[in-house]
Order: structure tokens, then sequence, then C-alpha cells
């Protein structure tokens, strides 16, 4: 793999995760395009910016762990996949099929590279919490990525996970939130108020930095700070992003957790993400 | 509509209830304590790579003797079963192998969904050891796990054992260790009964093992219910009923050939014998064998009502619901 810290070439890798997402919700005919596009910019920074691992060898013992806590996500870390070589982009069109190592929802026994099976949600921090001690265990480099989502926000076991990292001290584990405030009923916010998540995060022990997760720049210091930051804390990014975002129809459509995209609008919107492209 | 109980008749002598974590030993009953603990820190010895987890019940599971001899070996989780489970999944994923306690109605009802997705489904090397298993706490039914056996039998790639008594638990706690995946293990804690070193008695996994021939009835039986069937050979016996017991710790997967072997000689009534609801525990297990398998002794189940249980002494429920040694000869000898 390739460490990037150059915000253009990160850009084409954002680009390029997107293109691969549409073209999967393509084949398939729906997704959670709007969530995928949503995450690439976060994708691109952690697959070709911070995260140590090797695309050939996707259990390789001292690689960084990615743990997608929302499995609804695997068509956007399936197209990081791709990006980074670890799943031969040929599979792609084989995304949500029969027989497919891709399915609709993230699994570990499925996919290279997927850490854990996703689906039911609210699982992904606690098992990141018994990853980071055991790494700790073992004398470990390696630290615990855990991508999860806002309405996973109302799970109390992720509650129970984020205060046990605290306790733990887990400075080994960096959580990502997405806050794209949709859920399946609506509006995250409305559904059930989980602000003012900063402060809460704070007040369970954790180092939070609370960025727009479509903004390159603020994502990549986002992630060197997490990283490098000398507290013996869990360390939280909490990503404000735009479902749709690159592809600007989508991003107007009315925002639905699970969107509607009809067959013909496919082509449209690889052609509105290339029209958009800053080169 | 659940109403309220009336207030009971004054004047009688009653049993009290004692303690939530009530010991399942008879007055006298020669006992060990802590098999479980004690297993486990000699396993340990010779084991790195095994680490123990509880959600504040280390005391409770006879882990806190385990915390003691390998205190950076224990990890308490505090009071929340889906984090136990997950960061047990996690640890293993890590290539450790942790053994994570709490009570069997906090594993089976609370933290299911975790034990499913995060464990079983991605066959992570987890021993799962839950205390208070079936009817062994008279508190009522928040400490009565009496469908956890149903419940996990039901998950794929799970390994359910019921053991009898302490002489059984130290041999089991090596043996699922040697066995890679994840196991669900009910567990006797504290003064917990000896009673099967009498009978030359050792444990294997996946295997059901003839305790005691006889020839007017066969006992399957799991956990306590052995050590039940066995004292009740003597007033069987005394009515000149011939029993034998077929002891089944493991219930998933089950020895199919040793108990359709035993169930298929003619001549004697079949009864399951089970600290667990008549639904989907062993004796469910073993009758949809025999039908499977074209076996059709006469059959009788032992086991808890499909009910919530009340509150009060163990050997007062233990009668009420059919599982004390008196009333496992009565039921045999009515039904013969």
């Amino acid at each position: 793999m390739e460490t990037l810290t150059n915000t253009p070439k990160l850009a084409d890798r954002a680009y390029n995760i997107r293109r691969n997402a549409l073209r999967m919700g393509e084949v398939q005919g729906q997704g959670y395009i709007a969530q995928a596009l949503d995450i690439s910019d976060v994708l691109a920074v952690a697959y070709f910016h911070a995260m140590r691992y090797r695309p050939e060898d996707p259990s390789w013992e001292d690689r960084d762990r990615f743990l997608l806590s929302n499995g609804h996500y695997a068509i956007a870390l399936y197209a990081a996949l791709i990006e980074a070589g670890i799943v031969p982009e040929e599979e792609l069109e084989t995304y949500g099929s029969d027989e497919s190592r891709l399915p609709m929802s993230g699994m570990a026994s499925y996919t290279p590279g997927m850490e854990m099976s996703g689906g039911s949600l609210g699982l992904g921090l606690s098992i990141a919490v018994g990853m980071s001690l055991g790494l700790k265990r073992k004398k470990s480099e390696a630290r615990v990525y855990t991508l999860f989502s806002d309405g996973e926000l109302d799970e109390g076991s992720v509650w129970e996970a984020i205060q046990s990292a605290g306790h733990y001290k887990l400075d080994n584990l960096i959580g990502i939130v997405d806050v794209n405030n949709q859920q399946a009923d609506g509006p995250s916010t409305q559904v059930m108020a989980f602000e003012p998540l900063v402060e809460k995060l704070q007040a369970f022990g954790w180092f939070v930095q609370r960025i727009d997760g479509n903004d390159l720049d603020a994502v990549i210091a986002a992630f060197d700070a997490a990283k490098s930051h000398p507290e013996p804390k869990p360390r939280m990014i909490v990503a404000d992003t735009l479902m749709g975002k690159g592809v600007p129809f989508l991003e107007q459509r009315e925002k639905n957790h699970f969107i509607r995209v009809e067959q013909h609008e496919w082509q449209l919107a690889l052609a509105a993400l290339e029209a958009g492209r800053q080169v | 509509m659940k109403t309220v109980r009336s207030a009971p008749q004054p004047g009688k002598a009653r049993l009290t209830t004692s303690a939530m974590i009530a010991s399942i030993a008879a007055e006298g009953q020669k006992t060990k304590p802590a098999p479980f603990g004690r297993a486990l820190v000699e396993l340990a010895r010779s084991r790195p790579d095994v680490v123990g987890m509880t959600a504040d019940l280390g005391k409770y599971t006879d882990l806190h003797i385990f915390a003691k001899e390998f205190p950076d070996r224990y990890y308490q989780m505090g009071m929340a079963e889906q984090l136990l489970f997950g960061a047990a999944s996690g640890l293993a994923a890590e290539g450790f192998m942790p053994f994570a306690t709490t009570y069997a109605v906090f594993a089976s009802r609370r933290a299911y969904d975790f034990i499913h997705q995060t464990i079983a489904e991605e066959d992570r090397n987890v021993k799962i050891v839950c205390a208070l298993p079936g009817l062994t706490s008279g508190y009522g039914p928040s400490h009565q796990a009496a469908e956890d056996l149903a419940l996990f039998r039901a998950m794929p790639n799970m390994t359910v054992i019921d053991p009898c008594d302490a002489h059984e638990i130290e041999q089991l706690v090596p043996a699922i260790a040697a066995h890679q995946g994840p196991v669900y293990m009910r567990l006797l804690r504290g003064q917990v009964p000896v009673v099967l070193d009498e009978y030359d008695y050792k444990f294997e996994l996946g295997k059901a093992k003839l305790i005691r021939d006889g020839k007017d009835v066969l006992i399957i039986s799991s956990g306590i219910m052995t050590m039940r069937a066995l004292e009740a050979l003597q007033a069987l016996k005394d009515d000149r009923v011939d029993a034998a017991v077929l002891h089944v710790p493991t219930i998933k997967p089950l020895d199919a050939e040793t108990i359709l072997r035993e169930a298929g000689k003619s001549g004697r009534l079949v009864v399951v014998a089970e600290n667990h609801t008549t639904i989907g525990g062993l004796g469910e297990a073993v009758a949809a064998l025999l039908m499977r398998s074209g076996v059709h002794p006469p059959f009788r189940q032992i086991a808890l009502p499909d009910e919530f249980l009340d509150a009060g002494a163990l050997p007062t429920l233990h009668d009420r619901y059919g599982i004390s040694t008196a009333e496992v000869a009565r039921q045999i000898k009515q039904w013969l």
C-alpha cells in the first residue's frame, strides 16, 4: 500500500471509491449508495493515508484493523477494498448476487479484509474493545479503527463499549461515527436526540474531534491527530457528512435512509460524479 | 392478565429462599469448592492464551480464583453482558481464548444476539460459562434460566454442555479448551457436589456415558438430573424397579449413536430428565432423534413446566416442579 499525504491524490482515491460504489449500485439496482457517497472521503483517508496493511495479505498480523459496525455500509467498504487492491476489481460486478463474496451486508466470513459481521447494529465497538485489549496484551502497535453510524448511538451496547474503552484507556482504538443525520425512520436527531455528542464522549474519557467528514484536509488532520494524541484515551472522530456527496442530484434528493435510484439514473450519477471531479 | 397472588396461610412452617445462589448440595453431601475456578487456573498455567472475563459476577461464577492468580489476564467488563460477549469475540479474534462468565439468564436472554453474531457466526473460540442454569435459584424468573439449553441449541456452531458435578467440571475445562470453537457450558459453582467419581466416570466431549445399567427403565439425563437419577435408584430398587442411567453432558452435538443403542434395547421405558423447560432441551432433542430414527420406546419427560416458575426455597421448588430425587422416583414408578 501507498501512504498518501497529498490531498489531490487522496481526492482521486475518494473519487474512485465513489465510482466503484456507484458501479456496484448499478449492478444491484439498489443499495445504501447515499451513505457510501457520504463516507468515501473518510475511507480514502483511512485506507490511503492512515492505516497500515498489506493488500496481498489481508490478515497480516501487524495490520491496522478496520471494523465496519454499520454492516449496511458494506458497499462503501467494498469500494475501498477494491481500490486498495484487497478485493479484485472484477468482483465488483457480483455485488449482492448469489455466490458473491460481496453480500449486501458486510460479513467477516465472506470478504477478504472484512474484520467483523455487521448487520445487527451496535456490535462493532464492543468487538473493538476486545481487539484493542488483545492487541495491547500482544504488545502490538496495530490500531483498531471502527466505523459506526449516528443511528447506532441509540443502542445501549454502544455506550457500554464507549464507557469501557474509557475505563481501559484504549489509546489504540479510533472510532469514527458518521453523522449524516439519517436513520431508518428519519433524521437521527429526531428519532432519538444524541447531542451534545462531543461533550458526552469527552465525559466518557475519550479524545474527541468533530469535523466536516467531506473536507479531505480536515479528515486527514483528524486521523493524524487521533494517531498522535499523547493522552492515554480512546479516540473518536465525529464526522458530519452529506448523504449522496459528490452526486448533486442525489445530495438534493429527499433524504432517505434507503434512497431510490431509477435504473437510468446510475449512469447519470456516474456522469455527475465525473463532472464534479476537481482535477 | 397477571393477578397478584393471595397472602400465604398463617402459622405454617416454611423453608426460606436463603439466597439467590443457594447451593444445590444436600446436607452432608460430599462437595468440592469452586471446581471451575480451580480447573481454569490449572489450565491457564499451561495455556498462556487463556483469559478470564466477566460482567460483575466474578465472585459468583468462581472466576475470582482465576482473577487472584492471574490478575493481568482478567477483564472486568462491568455489568454489561452485550459488551462482555462482543469484547470476548474481539479477544478471540486476536488469538486469545476467553472464558467469559455471567449468569445463564443474562447470556441467553440478554446477550443472545451478541453471542449469535459476534461469536457463533464468526466461529470464535469463546467459552461461555454460566452459573444458575435451569432452576438452581429460588430468586424467581429473573435468575431462573429454564430455557438456556433451547436457546443455545438453536445456535449454529455452538457446543452445549450441561455437567453433573465437580468431578465432571474439573475434566471438562481442559476438554472444552482443546475444542476449537464456541462453547456454552452450564456452571455449578461454590460448594459443588461430587457424585460421578464413584462410578469410574470420565468426561468426553460429545459422548454420552452409561453410568448404571438396568432392565426396566432407561433414564437419559444431563446436569444435576443425573445426580438426581442416581439418588433415585435406591428408592426405585426398593420397589423392584431396575433403572439404567445414561448421562448426556453434551447436549449439542448429541451422541446419537449411544442414545439410539440404549433406547433401542427393547422392553424399557425411556425417561428423559433435565433441569430445563420441556421445550427445546434434552427431552425434545432425544424425542426427535428417536422419531427420526424409527426407534419408538415408551417415552416420558421429567422437566420444568412451560411457565414462569415460583420464587422460594430450592428444595420446595424442586419438589413442586418434579425434579427432586423423591419426585423423580415417584414419577417413574407411576409410569411403569
